[in-house]
């Protein structure tokens, strides 16, 4: 997207020092500390500072004076702390997998769920709820088909013979098709008193049902998955350029772009399995970390992975603190994201052909 | 010998036509081969399978004496540098960070450039004399510094051969006499070069070798001088073409007999007339 305004172009050109780099990295990390606290802290019942830290020291084995109301307790360990370590873990996942897809397919406008992954799980979700399994049939229905999804998007160009980047993605619009015709069958066989209610919050994303124990089982696929990608920085730049140039540059294009989706894809599923789907964040979030730490992804990547987590626990902070009753996710998201996006974009200088 | 290629073939699809068959080459360091033909004669699948991007259907290709076959991507990598027909890029990295990703071959996958990666890069751009542009983000180059960057992404590559896809496409007729200056250079501290071109007279401005890809999908190769002749040319190109002796110019030309045009445009006239 090139821009004529020569003060424009240089603000976004300038490329910022190692040490300058450094700096927004250590600020993201702080900013990614503070918002977890304040998002800990603020809500209908709100706990000071003094005594979430207290309450933190005592689950440590410190011994400290209980100063703190009774109900901080619950409120804390069995309500904010999981939903503001999902939040984190969630934005940073969304965001970290959209990077790392838009430097594969070489394309910017790319989302996580290009390859069908969101709308797979969201299908696997609501064939659940349509059979009425609990918290964890939900969330294991989900994850299983978004990824089984992206299979079946990967297998139609082996079976068309073609590698071609283009046909991976038209293999994506045809799956997508397919999934969204299945979502619509379940809506309308649905009981539209209690399951099609549930069905739609979950498609509308929500931090309120995450437990300790889904942290649990799916931080670890989040983490390790995060690291992964987050090593593999460099060879994103490369494989951005395209697949003859990085075929001619000596990387093995099959076994690194291979990973790379794998797990972006397996960061998706983890996330959308516990929250349902979040529009947006992956989108946005890396043209905004482009932005700020510059176009070479060993330093876009890292600084996607916290912006995307100080945004969502940002969003959530505001779902369930502007009204009275909770908001989804992705109606936040749509509303800041989107209009967001056009600030991002006019901002940006890249090719968009 | 640097590259051997023996009785190569190559066909998009099994039982299709062969885009070319029996190709034979050979090449010493600093050694420079010009490769010619019309139009979709396949000058570019053949640089593609020389370079292991396209696997050839039959034949062999030897680097330095070890066949492709033999070879990881990242050992081909080492000793041939590709350097592709100019390209827009989607992200604008940096030219410096675009020239060290020539150091990919010899980095793990895991692994980013290091200080010593960057250092070669920087002596690279140095040499080649493109420091000025080296700052700014690759996609507000030119296209001809952008094709400097690529040379020098090659080079940074630490290669014994490097292959140019049609390096005077979309260049302005300096910035074409330079790549030609700049590729006999090449040649000059050793490497190997092979480039495709439309333009005969960039095969003689080269001298070295030129090999001529035609219709049939055969390759002669020989001698520039043996090779550019008036019946060859005439054979790839379809019209009369002549090989001339210009004092001035200081060698032999290629040029377009002109009375053709003279007589094709009295044809058209008295068609309309």
């Amino acid at each position: 997207m090139g821009t004529n305004n020569p003060e424009l172009n240089n603000r976004s050109s300038k490329r910022l020092s190692g040490a300058g780099f450094s700096v927004i990295l250590i600020v993201l990390i702080l900013l990614t500390v503070a918002i977890f606290f304040v998002s800990i802290c603020v809500g209908k019942f709100s706990v000071p500072l003094g005594d979430v830290a207290r309450l933190f020291l005592q689950k440590a084995g410190f011994s400290v004076p209980m100063t703190w109301d009774q109900r901080a307790e619950g409120v804390i360990f069995t309500l904010r702390l999981p939903r503001t370590l999902g939040a984190l873990l969630v934005g940073g996942a969304l965001s970290l997998s959209g990077s790392a897809y838009q430097g594969v397919f070489k394309n910017p406008l790319v989302s996580p769920d290009i390859l069908g992954v969101s709308s797979g799980a969201c299908v696997g979700a609501a064939t659940a709820i349509l059979i009425g399994l609990g918290a964890f049939g939900v969330q294991a229905f989900a994850f299983v088909l978004g990824v089984l999804t992206v299979g079946l998007t990967l297998l139609i160009p082996r079976l068309l013979r073609n590698s071609a980047m283009t046909m991976l993605v038209l293999a994506g619009v045809i799956v997508k098709g397919i999934m969204d015709s299945a979502m619509g069958i379940i809506k309308y066989l649905a009981d539209p008193e209690t399951q099609l209610a549930s069905i739609t919050y979950w498609l509308m994303g929500s931090m309120t049902k995450v437990t300790m124990k889904d942290l649990l089982s799916v931080g670890p696929v989040i983490i390790v998955c995060a690291a992964v990608i987050i090593l593999l920085r460099w060879r994103i730049n490369i494989l951005s350029l395209g697949d003859n140039e990085a075929k001619a540059l000596g990387v093995n294009l099959k076994v690194t772009r291979g990973i790379i989706i794998l797990c972006s894809t397996l960061l998706t599923a983890s996330s959308v399995c516990i929250c349902g789907t979040i529009g947006w964040v992956g989108l946005v979030i890396p043209h905004l970390s482009r932005i700020v730490a510059g176009q070479d992804n060993t330093r876009s990547i890292p600084a996607s992975f916290f912006m995307g987590a100080v945004f969502m626990m940002l969003i959530d902070l505001l779902a369930r603190n502007i009204t009275s009753m909770e908001l989804p996710l992705s109606i936040l998201t749509g509303i800041i994201g989107a209009p967001f996006y056009i600030i991002v974009l006019s901002g940006q200088r890249m090719k968009l052909s | 010998m640097i590259l051997e290629v023996k009785n190569l073939a190559f066909s998009y699809h099994k039982n299709e036509k062969q885009i070319f068959h029996d190709v034979n080459i050979s090449l010493e360091a600093g050694e420079v081969l010009t490769i010619l033909g019309p139009n979709g004669a396949g000058k570019s699948t053949l640089l593609n399978c020389l370079a292991n991007l396209l696997k050839p259907t039959k034949g062999e290709i030897l680097l330095n004496g070890k066949s492709h076959e033999e070879m990881s991507l990242r050992e081909v990598a080492r000793i041939l540098g590709y350097v592709p027909q100019n390209h827009a890029a989607t992200y604008a990295y940096r030219v410096r960070d675009f020239v060290v990703m020539g150091r990919a071959p010899y980095l793990g996958i895991f692994e980013k450039p290091k200080q010593a990666d960057y250092e070669i890069a920087n002596r690279i751009i140095r040499e080649l004399g493109i420091e000025k542009y080296a700052d700014k983000p690759y996609t507000e180059i030119s296209g001809g510094e952008r094709q400097q960057a690529m040379i020098a992404r090659a080079i940074t590559q630490e290669p014994k051969i490097i292959m140019f896809d049609e390096p005077t496409n979309h260049l302005d007729f300096g910035n074409q006499m330079r790549t030609i200056m700049k590729i006999k250079d090449l040649a000059g501290k050793g490497y190997a070069v092979i480039m495709t071109t439309h333009m005969p007279n960039h095969a003689i401005m080269l001298q070295g070798k030129t090999a001529i890809l035609n219709r049939a999908g055969e390759l002669i190769c020989g001698k520039t001088e043996e090779i550019i002749t008036d019946e060859n040319l005439r054979d790839i190109y379809r019209v009369d073409v002549r090989v001339i002796d210009v004092e001035e110019a200081g060698g032999k030309l290629c040029v377009f007999a002109q009375n053709q045009l003279r007589r094709s445009s009295a044809l058209n006239y008295q068609k309309t007339g």
